[in-house]
């Protein structure tokens, strides 16, 4: 059979991705996330009295530590296939990179192991960050002054 | 208000990231990445603010605030110290984040046992 014709026919009995249903689940997930964010920088700002940009610090400190745990009980995981990038999105998708990495890797030994690994999956995150926040800094400086 | 308003904008960004997630096939690990980007580009000329003004804590939740943290931390320090700022200051805002993900990490993965 000619490799095109072949492919055609993969290409029609591939599953495709449902992609209005995953979309309306990742924003409604998400809008959630979203709301519950906005409600711990009330709930901390209101209850510490502190001003919303140091409760917007308790409060990402907040979705680490819900993401961190929740990926040790087992539930996030289930949660992620179901809701995608709903979970992968915000700040608890970061917590979740990391704490799964260090979970695989812990029967390693905690230095080559958890060590060595724990950035395996989030550190892109962070190197991408800096390096196009130094680039964009720099080109602030040249365009805006500061 | 900003409870509706935290709603759209957290899900819009979450359904952008869906949308590619489904349309191309760059992998979750490429699209936490190119959003940190992304978010970083819009706090150079001072448009994610707006956003934060407008969705309050809702648009600090997705991974963008992220960028978004690191840039203004370094501005902070660049006002301060010139352009050598730029070493100094860019996790000052994001420390909190990062520190709270290894030190939740780490103690976990010392009480729990991998699944599955």
């Amino acid at each position: 059979m000619e490799k095109s014709k072949y492919q055609k026919i993969v290409k029609k009995y591939t599953p495709k991705p449902p992609i209005l249903k995953n979309g309306v689940v990742a924003f409604i997930i998400g809008g959630i996330m979203g709301v519950l964010g906005n409600f711990l920088v009330n709930f901390y700002s209101y209850s510490f009295d502190l001003s919303s940009k140091d409760a917007s610090v308790f409060m990402i400190i907040t979705l680490v530590f819900l993401g961190c745990l929740l990926t040790c009980l087992g539930f996030f995981d289930k949660w992620v296939n179901f809701a995608k990038c709903g979970l992968i999105v915000p700040i608890t998708g970061f917590a979740h990179a990391m704490m799964s990495a260090a979970l695989e890797y812990r029967k390693e030994g905690l230095v080559t192991g958890v060590g060595a690994n724990m950035f395996k999956l989030a550190g892109s995150v962070i190197i991408f960050g800096v390096v196009s926040a130094y680039i964009f800094g720099l080109l602030r400086i040249i365009i805006m002054g500061v | 208000m900003t409870y509706l308003n935290s709603f759209i904008f957290c899900g819009l960004v979450c359904l952008i990231g869906q949308l590619i997630l489904d349309n191309t096939k760059l992998t979750p690990g490429h699209i936490t990445t190119l959003f940190v980007v992304v978010g970083a580009f819009l706090d150079t000329f001072n448009i994610y603010d707006k956003f934060i003004l407008w969705a309050g804590g809702g648009a600090l939740v997705p991974i963008t605030s992220f960028g978004h943290l690191l840039i203004h931390g370094a501005m902070d320090t660049v006002s301060n110290f010139g352009i050598m700022g730029l070493f100094m200051g860019m996790f000052d805002l994001t420390s909190s984040g990062i520190v709270a993900a290894i030190i939740f990490s780490f103690i976990f993965s010392l009480i729990f046992k991998p699944r599955d």
